[in-house]
């Protein structure tokens, strides 16, 4: 605000300074209430019908969330791993597992779209997937 | 309504020259090219420029035309509906906020960046059918603001700089 054609005016100066604050005030409290808005968004997202399981990268099997299932994933050279998928009312869970720190198996149940499961030791993903999901992106 | 053909003439060149700020921002390199939906908006510049000398009205009529002119050009019919959505609601907003006369072309620009956002976010949420984009308006808010304080600057400065032409 030192500009020149308002060196001579005080009025209008103290007219800017004041704005300049509001217009950080403003920014902040933007800033704030759509984080506020996109963390609720967050946490209700929608909930995901499907869950996929990746064993080492590569595509095991997709399983629908409102099917009642139990699918072994064998893994290993010849299979000799295992982690037992349970889906049971509209939620997965590794029900049990054979790898050394049973972490996946202590796993919560998931349900909501891109929540996952991981099993390090046997490489397996278990994500959460909403099979609509194949709409473009947006073009803007 | 005096000088009519006069104000037309100015608001013709305005329009041009948001035409030329928009295939400007074409051309420039994208800084975060993965993310659709981030862009700097150079063409508000001369948006926000006519919404303070000229007023809503004439804003609106200014930020159609550009819309519709780079849609034919560059875009499709769905930046076209995504483009109208956003700059309703930025217009709205940023007239009801300089209305209000508490904020600088700076505060008034981040508002209407951000709400562009939200109006696209919002079109793209019924036209997709999918309330998942939700969270995707936390990046653009960011992005927004940062793009609404620079194009702010740039405006204020027009605002002052322009000499007010009698109309």
């Amino acid at each position: 605000m030192t500009d020149k054609t308002n060196r001579d005016m005080p009025a209008v100066q103290a007219d800017g300074r004041r704005k300049i604050k509001n217009d950080i005030i403003f920014i902040a409290v933007l800033l704030v209430a759509v984080s506020l808005i996109g963390l609720c968004v967050f946490l209700i997202r929608g909930e995901g019908d499907s869950v996929t399981v990746t064993v080492d990268g590569k595509a095991y099997g997709t399983y629908r969330l409102s099917d009642d299932v139990r699918v072994e994933i064998r893994t290993g050279d010849g299979g000799e791993h295992v982690n037992v998928l349970v889906i049971k009312d509209g939620k997965a869970y590794i029900e049990s597992a054979d790898c050394p720190d049973g972490i996946c198996a202590s796993h919560r149940a998931i349900h909501r779209e891109g929540e996952s499961i991981v099993c390090l030791p046997h490489k397996v993903v278990v994500t959460v997937i909403s099979s609509d999901k194949n709409a473009p992106d947006v073009v803007v | 309504m005096k000088n009519t053909s006069k104000r037309v003439a100015f608001l013709g060149c305005v329009t041009a020259l948001a035409l030329v700020l928009a295939y400007l921002e074409i051309l420039l390199p994208p800084i975060v090219n993965s993310i659709p939906g981030i862009k700097l908006g150079l063409p508000n510049i001369a948006i926000i420029f006519v919404l303070y000398r000229f007023g809503l009205r004439d804003a609106a009529i200014v930020s159609f035309m550009r819309i519709l002119v780079v849609s034919l050009l560059f875009g499709n019919p769905m930046t076209f509906a995504y483009s109208v959505a956003g700059a309703v609601l930025s217009l709205v907003v940023m007239t009801l906020l300089r209305k209000l006369n508490f904020l600088s072309t700076v505060g008034v620009s981040v508002a209407g960046g951000v709400f562009h956002n939200v109006g696209q976010i919002l079109t793209a949420m019924v036209l997709l059918g999918t309330a998942e984009l939700g969270y995707y308006l936390i990046v653009l808010a960011v992005t927004g603001t940062v793009a609404g304080i620079l194009i702010g600057l740039c405006a204020g400065v027009a605002i002052k700089r322009v000499p007010n032409l009698k109309m």
